[in-house]
């Protein structure tokens, strides 16, 4: 009986803890030296624009996390996540323009899309973002309340499967029509850009990229942990229970309902993170992110990956993106068709992601019947 | 809001006041799906410690007097009360498994992906908020409790297993185990023996016999030789009503019985 072990968990096994140091380690100083400290004839050197390339792809991983939190352990398929990571990068997009100062092309005190519009004062959804610290907050509030509210009304109402997946496309579209309006007061389709500085330092300095990298992999590291946290206690569990057997859980006595609010929450706030961490990185945030095959892609990743594993969604991001920037370039009209085969195949015939493949002793096992499958 | 005050008030189960011996009181009980009238005025009274059954052919309203009294489905009218002070019908699903009520579902309703140890660690009765789910272990307590119910129901052996890959029958066993281990007063169990060899059948008709006393236990059941080994006491439902009370001897020598249900 001493093998019983209920209530908290350990978050990870003792190999799980070496394998993410490392990978901590090389993310967050073995890159940055790579960078900056070896020289660039070096077989070992990290060429420039690789940092900002892979802080990208650290971000699109975190969202790929939040997902997996929500869609793999509870069963709650979001085809909307783009809501949240565009609500992150827009609250982080608007401090950028507000700390541009008189260096835009109309040297005024107001960004440049204002006074294009003949705008003569900053609205006041645009008061307090000059703050970094304001900002900040705000990124991680804006979605998580968004994400609250909606939650809120959809999981009282009892939405769930497809219809809760259709609703939450509905809402990206939604958002991105009126994010495209230049009456909304976001910069309408342009969005947000030609940032200059964040927290003083020049956003075209090597040193400033290497730190938002740095920043990048401290978060993603910092929400995988979070997130193992709570899968790992009774909570998780709770979840698994209401993703396979609802009915049961509520007649167990749960209230679903501040399970599912709890975790879609966490999930908005973890995405509205990585969109502020994106936004300095690649320079620019539109009502393009808001576009639903955005979000859709975003399940992909984590479908890719595997479900319900929390590190396959990391691997699943970082890989479809990777081959997104090679074949983008290298045939730009077949992406498409590759993403859409990609998803088909992985649903046919991984159906566990890249994870699940994993070790050749799992192939050995592939005859008897998956555990906690139907028979 | 009022609903879930008077949950908080009764989440001992041990506050229930019983009265005059009456666990569970319907009185009056109507709903009807589109015009369909699945309960029709229908009153029901078990008293506690009790073990009944109930029967009656398909369409008779068993399932829906149970989705009733579970919170799943709100009737149209009347009342329904556990003990004399708690209207089961103002409670939602979860409150209603907190005071008291454990249901097991027709189709057995495990959770799959899960070991057996925490099918009944979930159900275990305490506190099932989402910080203390959060931020709680577990007391040695609650470990005992655990394996003890794992006993009652012949699971002990099996407690790392996946419920997945369980048999039917010890599906059917740990459903009711993860009701024990919610310790309610009134268990409902939907259909307990269908699927399940002799020997099962026999062993879960024991384990229901034994339940009862403790515990209020109603049991819904199709198959007659089992009703007969295990019952003291039967109510027949027909069209949404009781047609027939007593004893299995008696209901079954009763005419109007036997043209509804027996006699086909």
């Amino acid at each position: 009986m001493n093998e019983i072990q209920l209530g908290r968990r350990p978050i990870q096994s003792r190999r799980q803890w070496i394998a993410f140091l490392v990978i901590f380690a090389v993310g967050a100083v073995g890159v940055p030296v790579l960078n900056l400290a070896v020289p660039e004839d070096s077989f070992f050197y990290v060429p420039n624009y690789i940092v900002p390339l892979v802080g990208k792809y650290l971000c699109f991983a975190m969202v790929a996390l939040a997902l997996d939190l929500i869609w793999g352990f509870a069963g709650i398929l979001s085809l909307g996540h783009g809501v949240f990571f565009a609500a992150g990068g827009y609250a982080m997009g608007m401090h950028l323009m507000r700390v541009i100062g008189r260096e835009g092309v109309y040297a005024s005190d107001l960004p440049d899309f204002m006074v294009f519009l003949d705008w003569k004062e900053l609205p006041w959804w645009w008061w307090g973002s000059e703050h970094f610290a304001f900002a900040a907050v705000a990124a991680l509030a804006v979605p998580g309340l968004l994400a609250f509210a909606f939650g809120w009304f959809a999981f009282r109402s009892r939405i769930s499967g497809v219809y809760f997946s259709i609703i939450t496309q509905a809402l990206t579209f939604a958002m991105m029509l009126l994010f495209f309006r230049n009456e909304t007061g976001f910069g309408g389709n342009n969005g947000l850009t030609d940032f200059k500085r964040i927290l003083g330092f020049s956003l075209q300095s090597e040193t400033t990229r290497v730190g938002l990298f740095v920043a990048s992999v401290t978060a993603l590291s910092g929400a995988y942990l979070l997130c193992r946290w709570i899968v790992s206690s009774k909570l998780g569990r709770v979840l698994r229970a209401v993703r396979d057997a609802e009915q049961r859980a509520l007649f167990s006595g749960y209230d679903t309902f501040y399970f599912k609010l709890f975790v879609w929450t966490v999930s908005g706030v973890l995405c509205g993170l990585a969109g502020a961490l994106y936004v300095p990185q690649v320079g620019i945030i539109n009502p393009g992110e808001l576009q639903p095959a955005n979000s859709i892609e975003m399940a992909i990743w984590v479908a890719v990956g595997g479900r319900g594993t929390l590190f396959g969604p990391l691997v699943g991001a970082t890989l479809v993106n990777t081959a997104k920037s090679v074949l983008t370039v290298a045939a730009p009209d077949l992406w498409l068709y590759f993403l859409g085969a990609l998803f088909v195949g992985v649903t046919l015939w991984l159906p566990a992601g890249l994870v699940g493949l994993r070790l050749p002793k799992a192939w050995r096992r592939k005859r008897e019947p998956a555990p906690g499958g139907r028979e | 809001m009022s609903s879930s005050i008077q949950g908080a008030r009764l989440r001992e189960t041990s506050t229930i006041d019983i009265g005059h011996g009456a666990l569970l009181y319907v009185e009056g009980l109507t709903v009807s799906f589109d015009g369909f009238r699945a309960l029709d005025d229908l009153s029901l009274q078990i008293d506690e410690g009790e073990l009944r059954c109930l029967i009656g052919p398909n369409g008779a309203g068993k399932t829906t007097l149970m989705d009733v009294i579970t919170g799943k489905t709100r009737p149209d009218s009347g009342r329904v009360f556990l003990g004399t002070d708690i209207d089961l019908t103002r409670l939602r699903e979860h409150e209603i498994a907190t005071v008291g009520i454990g249901r097991k579902f027709q189709k057995p309703t495990v959770f799959e992906k899960h070991d057996v140890l925490e099918n009944l660690e979930l159900a275990l009765r305490g506190p099932k908020g989402v910080w203390r789910s959060l931020l709680g272990g577990l007391s040695a307590e609650a470990r005992d409790r655990i394996v003890e119910v794992a006993e009652t129901v012949g699971l002990i052996e099996e407690l790392s297993r996946p419920a997945g890959e369980l048999s039917h029958g010890q599906k059917q066993w740990l459903e009711i185990g993860i009701l024990l281990a919610q310790d309610p007063k009134l268990l409902l169990v939907d259909e307990p023996v269908a699927g399940m060899t002799p020997a099962e059948v026999e062993r879960t008709g024991e384990l229901l016999v034994s339940l009862a006393g403790e515990h209020t236990v109603v049991v819904v059941e199709h198959d007659m030789d089992f009703v007969r080994s295990i019952a003291r006491k039967v109510t027949v439902l027909h069209q949404g009503r009781v047609l027939a009370e007593g004893p299995m001897e008696r209901i079954q020598a009763d005419p109007a019985v036997i043209e509804v249900y027996l006699g086909e």
